[in-house]
């Protein structure tokens, strides 16, 4: 097939980007989404022209790296998927593309398509874990956990930190990614004890780093590549809604260490 | 090279125990003078900085993705191991032990695979506490499955996505330190140099990925868990960045490399579509468990699958290997699917692949059950081949995997550099010549969780508390080494891109020295190596500049780092004149089958690297056998 893309091109943090022109002539059904930009970049090293930066890493849709909108979609038209797992059978002769990077406040561009989510680790970093050292647990099997509630705490821990709901959502809420975790360790008995100010700590966290409201339009869910349900951001809002009226205050440092 | 592996005495059972009794402590006041540097945040790396940083030390991490959370280890989907017993069938740490020297084709140290079987079982009841959601009975307790290379069920899995919850767990823990501002994180930056300083880890050399800022780093002991090299094939399971460059960087600053030869080719990965393919995908091995591998018996046979009658199909493992049958270990299952397209009987366009029926299971137990199973794998079959398991067949031919090779360690996971520590795949330790499945991620988890806060703390007992500087000629001479090398890749401006060449690489490798090797082969891959590594030096074309965020700079170094280590693949391969695991050297083998040389190669052999252009020199390690005895590996 032949395509033309539409590329964001930004040399770095501090200057303008702009979208370029490039042709793809010679693309396989049964390449994927990457490896299409794979072939258009080795052909502009061989132009003398840097090629596009995009990130990517596992390219099997787990480590969360990838992240294009693609037609205005984030990680683009197929359901359920990544871009990395995106194959090009999904387009046909002649098609346009356009690739732009995640736009959002909280994410901002580092150059072409690559973006700065590094906000996602701080919002874990506020409260996304059961504290608990290496060393002396007690046996895995003591505190059986039906399966049923293993199963939805595994929905909501498949997150993979993409950050598509982000780019998908007018508001550039980072609400499913959050809820999510939230969800995971609120659904299962060992994340009982931190849960309220778990809620509370990362929610403030999401707030502080600039992701904007909710308003339940669910465009996130509709592009996440893990099916992450927007049930889990009412189970959020009412972890955070206790954990306000209860007055579990915020906690100033979390963790161990000596000092 | 002194490869005194540093057993502790008395018998097999007791040696961990009496080791954590006998070891040195630090007390809790000093460890906060201490800083380690971590490189890696995959299982090994990221449980290592949370548990060091738990107990107190300053600890700095690395990686180069953007964030810890995106280690290789995420993508790993079967499972992890444990001795838990939990199905009351038998299972046993000794059983464990066994198991995995056998797997590894009695090629692994005693002492250290014993103490692996010994934590598994902590692991397990640590993961569970983190939150991680394994899959559970409806009783509420954990589920099991089984997988290759074991008769009992120990693999603990969360669906098909193991890797990626172990590692979560690891990463909360690492972010919860980070937060408590006992770990500083710095994510997007690549180790390109080890600093030793009078004889001893001193600190490393690195470059931040967006600025291009090359600077060092000081600390009182270094630990490397940076994962494996399957990637110098360049075809691989493995993501996209996972590289040998710190490992081998830390070869050339004096660190023994074991095993370099022994790499893992995992039976069940989606054939190769076309030339612009980048990655190899892993159908995960706990497929086998319901799915039945087979080929057509005669060659040339073009006909579909279901068109091709149960008598004219050959279900290969299963009558080679009846007790095992379709989960026959991964070389051994690896090698029988070469063998089939090798006779012309493979599958698919380019006759490289052979089938993974689930008709007869899904006729047995449902699509429902199957799809409860393997879901997700199913899901991600069908996205990248247009074709849906349910109704035909897989279509799945061999991929390089894993690296058992990597960095000598002793007992203490310490290289032979003073004070430089090594773990998860980065090391050679645990696996002999062939791992079993879902011994990789325990092995990770056992050294970071588990052993290596022991050990190294027994190491920083003995070191000065005072504060370190990245200063001095070591760490000048080092910082300087690097800036010249990219400088220099990026004057050289020539024709070819860096995949080009990582290609060309890989391809040779893959010929030569991939899951069949012979010394003609080996000896030719041994001149065509250094010729294309020469050739890359004139005429390799990075552009951009080095300031900033430049993609094919880091490629570029991290293929020249190939570009060196392929020989020494090729060298330990050579000089290996037996069959062992994954290493299978046609000239050694009796109907078909690995032929063993305990005689003359019962032992690890360590490269040691002597200079620019200089043949690196081989020593070896002798493996003594005190509990177990050496026997033929059968799975028949
Ligand atoms: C597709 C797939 C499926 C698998 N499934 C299983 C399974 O089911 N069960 C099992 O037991 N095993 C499995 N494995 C194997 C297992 O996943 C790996 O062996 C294991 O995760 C390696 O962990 P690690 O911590 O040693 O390294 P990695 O997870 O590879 O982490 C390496 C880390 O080092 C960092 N790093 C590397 N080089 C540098 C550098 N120069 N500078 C700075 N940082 C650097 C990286 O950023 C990364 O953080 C699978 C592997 C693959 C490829
Ligand atoms: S919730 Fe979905 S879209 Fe958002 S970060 Fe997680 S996986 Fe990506
Ligand atoms: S590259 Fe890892 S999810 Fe796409």
């Amino acid at each position: 097939m032949k395509l033309k893309l539409h590329v964001w091109r930004q040399k770095n943090a501090k200057t303008q980007g702009k979208m370029v022109t490039y042709d793809a002539p010679n693309v396989s059904p049964h390449m994927s989404f990457l490896e299409m930009l794979d072939v258009v970049n080795e052909d502009l090293i061989a132009k003398g022209e840097e090629p596009i930066a995009f990130e990517h890493d596992c390219r099997e849709g787990i480590c969360g790296s990838c992240s294009l909108m693609i037609n205005g979609v984030a990680h683009g038209p197929q359901k359920a998927t990544t871009t990395c797992q995106l194959h090009m059978r999904t387009f046909k002769d002649g098609d346009e593309i356009y690739i732009e990077p995640w736009r959002a406040k909280a994410f901002p561009i580092i150059k072409d398509l690559v973006v700065d989510r590094s906000a996602f680790d701080r919002i874990i970093q506020a409260g996304g874990y059961v504290s608990v050292n290496a060393g002396g647990a007690q046996d895995a099997n003591c505190l059986p956990v039906p399966k049923d509630t293993a199963d939805q705490a595994m929905d909501a821990a498949q997150c993979i930190g993409c950050g598509a709901c982000v780019a998908a959502c007018k508001n550039a809420s980072a609400m499913l990614f959050t809820s999510a975790k939230v969800s995971h360790l609120g659904l299962l008995p060992q994340g009982q004890p931190e849960r309220q100010r778990r809620a509370l700590n990362m929610v403030q966290q999401m707030d502080k780093e600039g992701f904007g409201n909710c308003t339940n339009q669910y465009e996130c869910e509709a592009v996440c590549p893990k099916e992450i349900s927007v049930r889990f951001i009412a189970r959020m809002n009412r972890d955070y809604l206790n954990a306000s009226i209860c007055g579990s205050g915020p906690e100033k440092k979390a963790g161990g260490g000596e000092d | 090279m002194n490869l005194d592996p540093k057993i502790p005495s008395g018998p097999l059972a007791d040696k961990w125990t009496s080791y954590k009794g006998n070891a040195k402590l630090v007390n809790p006041a000093n460890k906060r003078k201490y800083t380690v540097i971590v490189v890696g945040t995959g299982l090994a790396g990221g449980s290592a900085a949370a548990t060091l940083a738990e107990l107190g030390y300053n600890v700095l991490c690395f990686c180069f993705q953007d964030s810890p959370r995106r280690a290789h280890s995420i993508a790993a989907q079967g499972g992890i191991n444990a001795a838990k017993n939990y199905q009351g069938d038998g299972d046993s740490v000794y059983r464990l032990f066994y198991d995995t020297i056998k797997g590894g084709d009695f090629r692994s140290r005693e002492a250290n695979v014993y103490r692996l079987a010994e934590v598994s079982r902590n692991i397990i009841d640590q993961c569970v506490a983190q939150g991680v959601p394994f899959a559970r009975e409806y009783g509420g307790l954990l589920a099991n499955r089984s997988f290759g290379g074991a008769q009992v069920s120990r693999t603990f899995y969360a669906r098909g996505q193991t890797g990626q919850q172990l590692l979560l767990g690891a990463y909360q823990s690492l972010e919860r330190q980070i937060a408590a501002g006992k770990v500083k994180m710095f994510p997007r930056t690549e180790m390109l140099d080890l600093v030793v300083k009078d004889g001893k880890a001193s600190g490393i050399v690195v470059r931040d990925l967006v600025s291009g800022k090359i600077e060092s780093h000081a600390a009182h002991a270094v630990v490397l868990a940076s994962g494996g090299y399957g990637n110098v094939f360049y075809l691989s399971t493995n993501a996209k960045g996972s590289n040998v460059t710190a490992t081998y960087r830390a070869f050339k600053r004096g660190a023994g490399f074991g095993n370099p030869c022994f790499t893992q080719i995992h039976p069940t990965c989606i054939p190769v579509s076309g030339d612009y393919q980048s990655k190899l995908t892993l159908m995960s091995e706990s497929l086998r468990n319901d799915g039945r591998v087979w080929a057509p018996k005669s060659s040339g046979d073009k006909r579909s699958p279901e068109q091709i009658p149960e008598q004219e199909r050959d279900y290969y493992l299963e009558r080679k290997y009846p007790s095992y049958g379709n989960l026959a270990p991964r070389d051994i299952a690896s090698r029988s699917a070469k063998e089939a397209c090798d006779e012309g009987r493979g599958v698919g366009e380019h006759g490289l692949g052979v089938y993974l029926d689930f008709r007869d299971s899904i006729q047995r137990l449902g699509a429902d059950t199957i799809s409860q199973r393997y879901g997700n794998l199913f899901q991600m079959y069908e996205r990248i081949t247009g074709e849906d398991p349910y109704k035909v067949p897989m279509r799945i031919y061999p991929a390089v995997h894993y690296t058992m090779g990597g960095l000598w360690v002793d007992y203490n996971l310490e290289s032979t550099v003073p004070g430089l520590f090594v773990i998860g795949e980065a090391n050679f330790s645990d696996h002999g010549a062939n791992r079993l499945g879902a011994s990789a991620l325990m092995q990770g988890l056992a050294d970071g969780y588990f052993i290596l806060p022991y050990t190294i703390s027994n190491y920083l007992a003995g070191v000065s508390r005072d504060p370190v500087a990245a200063s001095g000629e070591a760490f000048k001479e080092a910082e300087t080494a690097v800036k010249d090398k990219t400088a220099k890749m990026l004057a050289i401006n020539g024709k070819r891109t860096v995949d080009s060449f990582h290609k060309e690489l890989g391809k040779i490798m893959w010929d030569k020295c991939g899951m069949a090797r012979n010394r003609a082969g080996l000896t030719e891959a041994l001149a065509k190596i250094p010729a294309l590594r020469e050739e890359f030096w004139q005429n390799v074309r990075v552009l951009g500049e080095g300031e900033s965020l430049n993609q094919s700079l880091e490629k570029a170094g991290r293929v020249a780092d190939f570009l060196e280590f392929g020989e020494l693949m090729c060298a330990d391969a050579l000089t290996r004149e037996e069959s062992c695991g994954g290493h299978f050297r046609e000239e050694y083998q009796t109907e078909g089958e690995a032929k063993r040389d305990d005689a003359n190669f019962a032992h690890a052999a360590v490269w040691e690297y002597q200079g620019e252009g200089k043949a690196p020199k081989r020593h070896v390690e002798p493996l003594v056998y005190e509990n177990i005895k050496l026997a033929t590996r059968s799975y028949k």
